[in-house]
C-alpha cells in the first residue's frame, strides 16, 4: 500500500489514509471526484469485473488467475514497477532428468505408469497453470490445491512439482527445488488497473481524464 | 430419440452428478475447464455430465448383454471461459452400439442413421479414421519409445508435431538436454543425481536413473528416416473426398506397408456405408479429423456441420472408441461406436431453412 501510495505521490496525487491505522479508509488529494476505498489484493479483481469500482491496483497474476477472459473485463493502465513476482514451475534439483516442459511431460507420463495416479503439482494458481500446461502439451498431472507453504508440499510428499509465485528463489533453494528452464508461467507485477464493465457517468469520466492526465497515461 | 429406439436401442438413463475422479483419470486436467467440478462431502469431487458416452460405456461394461445398441437424451453442461455465447447447457441425443461381430458394418450403421434422421437440413459430412494415423505411427522404423511418445499426443497435434520434428532430423534437443547428455559421457547418472542435492518427493532416484539412461540410449538413435517422416507428414494432410482418399492410402500403402490394415479397413467401411446406401463418391475423408476435439476417438471419426455456419459447432459428431470400454471395463474390452446429436441445432437450423 506504501509503494501504491508513493507511486501516486510522485505523480502529484495524494493518497492518504484517514482515521486510525487499523481503519481501512483513505482519501485522495488533488483530484476532484474521486474516491479511494482499500481492499485485499486478491479481491480487486473481482470488484473490477463486476463494475463495482472503476480503479484498482493489484498484481496482474491476480487479475489473470480470477477472471475468465480478464481483458475483455478490465484494462491494464500502467505497470507500477514493484511488486514483482514470477509465476514458476519448479521440480525437485535432483530430478536431472527434467529442466524443460517437455521432460515435465514425459516424467509426469513415466510417473503415473509406476504409482498409478497422475504427478501432482501443488499450487494455488489453478487457472493460469492449467492454461499454461495445456498450451504447451503436457498431460498425465493433476493439480492439487495449496493455499501457503506450497514449496514444503514436495519433501511431505502431498505434490511431485509446485507452481507459486517467488520473488527470490531463496524458498525454492531452501526446499531443493529448482525452477524448470521454460517454467516461467507469468511475471507479474503491481499494475494500475480500469474496468471495463463499471458504469462511466459524465463526472466520473471527467475524473478519470484529469486522474489520468497528472499520471501522464492515456485512459 | 424415438428415432433410435425404432432403429432397435435400449433407453438408458445416466446420472448427471458423475465421480470427478474418473473422467479427470480419463481426460486429464484440461477437463475442468470444460465442466463443473461441484463437491459432495460424503462422496468427493463430482462433476456434472459433460457427456454420456463415460456412464454409458461403465454402464455396459458392468451389466451389458451383446451386442447392444443404446440411445439417450439429455443435458450436458459445459463451462464456456471463453466464449460467452456458447451455451454451458445443452441437450445430447446419442446413439451407441456395443458389437464384436462387425465393426466396419456397425461404423456404417451409425453414419447412416445419424445421415438419415439429419437428411433435411442439408448438412456437410464428414469423416477421417485416427486408425491409419495410429496404424502409421506404430509402423515406424524408431524405438517403442519414441512410438509411445508420438502415440500418446496423437490428440494433442501442436506436441505431436514438435516430437516428430525431435525425433526426425531437425530439431536439435534443448540446451540443457544436450548439457546432461554431454555430463553423462564423464560421470554416472547416480553421480549427477547425487549433485542435485537430497531426494525429496515420490519420485524415486530410481525413477530418475531409469529415464535418464533412456535418454542416454535416445541420443544414440538414429532419427526417424526422413521418407518415413514425409509419408506421415502426406497423412496428417489429406483431405479428399473418400474414394480418392482410400486411392491415396493404397499408394502410401505400398511405401509403409504397415498400414495397409489399417487401410483395407477403410475400404471395407466404404463398402459397408456404400451399401446402407451413402453415396461414398462425395463424401469428404479427413485423416486429421477428430484429433482436436476427443480423445477417446481412435477409430472412425464423423462430423455434421451446416454449410455457411462456421459459428456454429457441428450438429452431430461420433466415432469409434474401442480403447475406451477397455479402460473402464477392468481388463475386458469391445468394439463400440457411437454419436451424439444436438437437438437445438437441429431445431435452429430447420427454423431457418423453414
Amino acid at each position: 500500500m506504501e509503494k501504491t501510495f508513493d507511486w501516486f505521490g510522485a505523480r502529484g496525487v495524494e493518497l492518504r489514509r484517514t482515521g486510525s491505522d487499523r481503519e481501512y479508509a483513505g482519501a485522495v488529494g488533488g483530484v476532484d471526484g474521486v474516491e479511494l476505498v482499500l481492499l485485499s489484493a486478491g479481491e480487486i479483481p473481482r470488484e473490477l469485473a463486476a463494475g463495482r469500482i472503476h480503479l484498482g491496483v493489484t498484481g496482474t497474476d491476480l487479475v489473470r488467475e480470477k477472471l475468465a477472459i480478464w481483458d475483455r473485463r478490465v484494462k491494464e493502465l500502467a505497470p507500477m514497477g514493484f511488486g514483482h513476482a514470477d509465476l514458476i514451475i519448479a521440480v525437485p534439483k535432483f530430478w536431472a532428468d527434467v529442466d524443460t516442459l517437455d521432460d515435465l511431460d514425459a516424467a509426469a507420463a513415466q510417473f503415473r505408469k509406476e504409482h498409478g495416479f497422475r504427478l501432482r503439482i501443488a499450487t494455488k494458481y489453478h487457472r493460469l497453470i492449467r492454461e499454461f500446461l495445456q498450451a504447451n502439451g503436457v498431460a498425465d498431472y493433476q493439480l492439487v490445491d495449496s493455499q501457503g507453504a506450497t514449496e514444503g508440499t514436495v519433501k511431505n510428499e502431498t505434490a511431485e512439482a509446485v507452481a507459486d509465485i517467488t520473488s527470490t528463489g531463496e524458498t525454492l533453494r531452501a526446499n531443493h527445488l529448482k525452477l524448470l528452464s521454460d517454467g516461467v508461467v507469468h511475471k507479474s507485477q503491481a499494475t494500475l488497473l480500469k474496468s471495463r464493465v463499471a458504469k462511466w457517468t459524465t463526472d466520473d469520466r471527467a475524473a478519470l481524464n484529469v486522474l489520468t492526465n497528472l499520471l501522464g497515461l492515456d485512459g | 430419440m424415438g428415432f433410435f429406439e425404432a432403429a432397435g436401442a435400449e433407453v438408458v438413463e445416466a446420472d448427471i452428478l458423475q465421480p470427478a475422479e474418473t473422467l479427470l483419470d480419463l481426460y486429464g486436467e484440461d477437463i475442468r475447464a470444460r465442466a463443473y467440478v461441484t463437491s459432495d462431502p460424503l462422496r468427493g469431487e463430482q462433476m456434472l455430465r459433460p457427456d454420456f458416452t463415460v456412464p454409458v460405456v461403465q454402464k455396459h461394461m458392468a451389466e451389458g448383454a451383446e451386442p447392444a445398441r443404446y440411445t439417450y437424451s439429455g443435458e450436458v453442461f459445459r463451462r464456456q471461459e471463453e466464449e460467452m455465447d456458447r451455451p454451458f447447457e445443452y441437450l445430447q441425443v446419442g446413439y451407441e452400439v456395443f458389437d464384436r461381430e462387425n465393426p466396419m458394418a456397425a461404423d456404417a450403421e451409425v453414419f447412416q442413421l445419424f445421415s438419415e434422421v439429419l437428411s433435411p437440413l442439408g448438412l456437410r459430412a464428414a469423416t477421417g479414421d485416427i486408425g491409419i494415423l495410429k496404424a502409421a505411427v506404430e509402423g515406424l522404423s524408431t524405438t517403442d519409445r519414441r512410438k509411445q511418445a508420438l502415440l500418446r499426443h496423437i490428440w494433442r497435434p501442436r506436441r505431436f508435431r514438435a516430437l516428430l520434428d525431435r525425433f526426425g532430423a531437425g530439431a536439435k534437443p534443448a540446451a540443457s538436454r544436450e548439457k546432461m547428455l554431454n555430463l553423462l559421457d564423464s560421470n554416472s547418472v547416480e553421480v549427477l543425481i547425487e549433485n542435485g542435492g537430497p531426494q525429496v518427493g515420490l519420485r524415486s532416484e530410481k525413477e530418475v536413473a531409469f529415464r535418464m539412461r533412456a535418454l542416454k540410449a535416445d541420443a544414440k538413435e538414429a532419427p526417424i528416416n526422413a521418407s518415413e517422416v514425409e509419408l506421415l507428414e502426406i497423412i496428417l494432410g489429406l483431405r479428399e473426398t473418400a474414394p480418392n482418399a482410400l486411392e491415396n492410402l493404397r499408394d502410401i500403402a505400398v511405401d509403409m506397408p504397415v498400414i495397409a490394415p489399417a487401410v483395407r479397413q477403410v475400404a471395407k467401411r466404404l463398402e459397408a456405408l456404400d451399401t446402407r446406401g451413402i453415396d461414398v463418391s462425395t463424401l469428404d475423408f479427413d485423416a486429421s479429423h477428430g484429433r482436436s476435439t476427443m480423445e477417446y476417438y481412435d477409430g472412425f471419426v464423423f462430423s455434421f456441420s451446416a454449410l455457411g455456419r462456421p459459428d456454429l459447432p457441428p450438429v452431430a459428431t461420433g466415432g469409434r472408441y474401442d480403447a475406451l470400454t477397455r479402460v473402464l471395463g477392468n481388463g475386458r474390452s469391445i468394439p463400440a461406436v457411437g454419436g451424439v446429436i444436438r437437438p437445438e441445432l437441429v431445431q435452429l437450423l430447420k427454423g431457418k431453412t423453414a
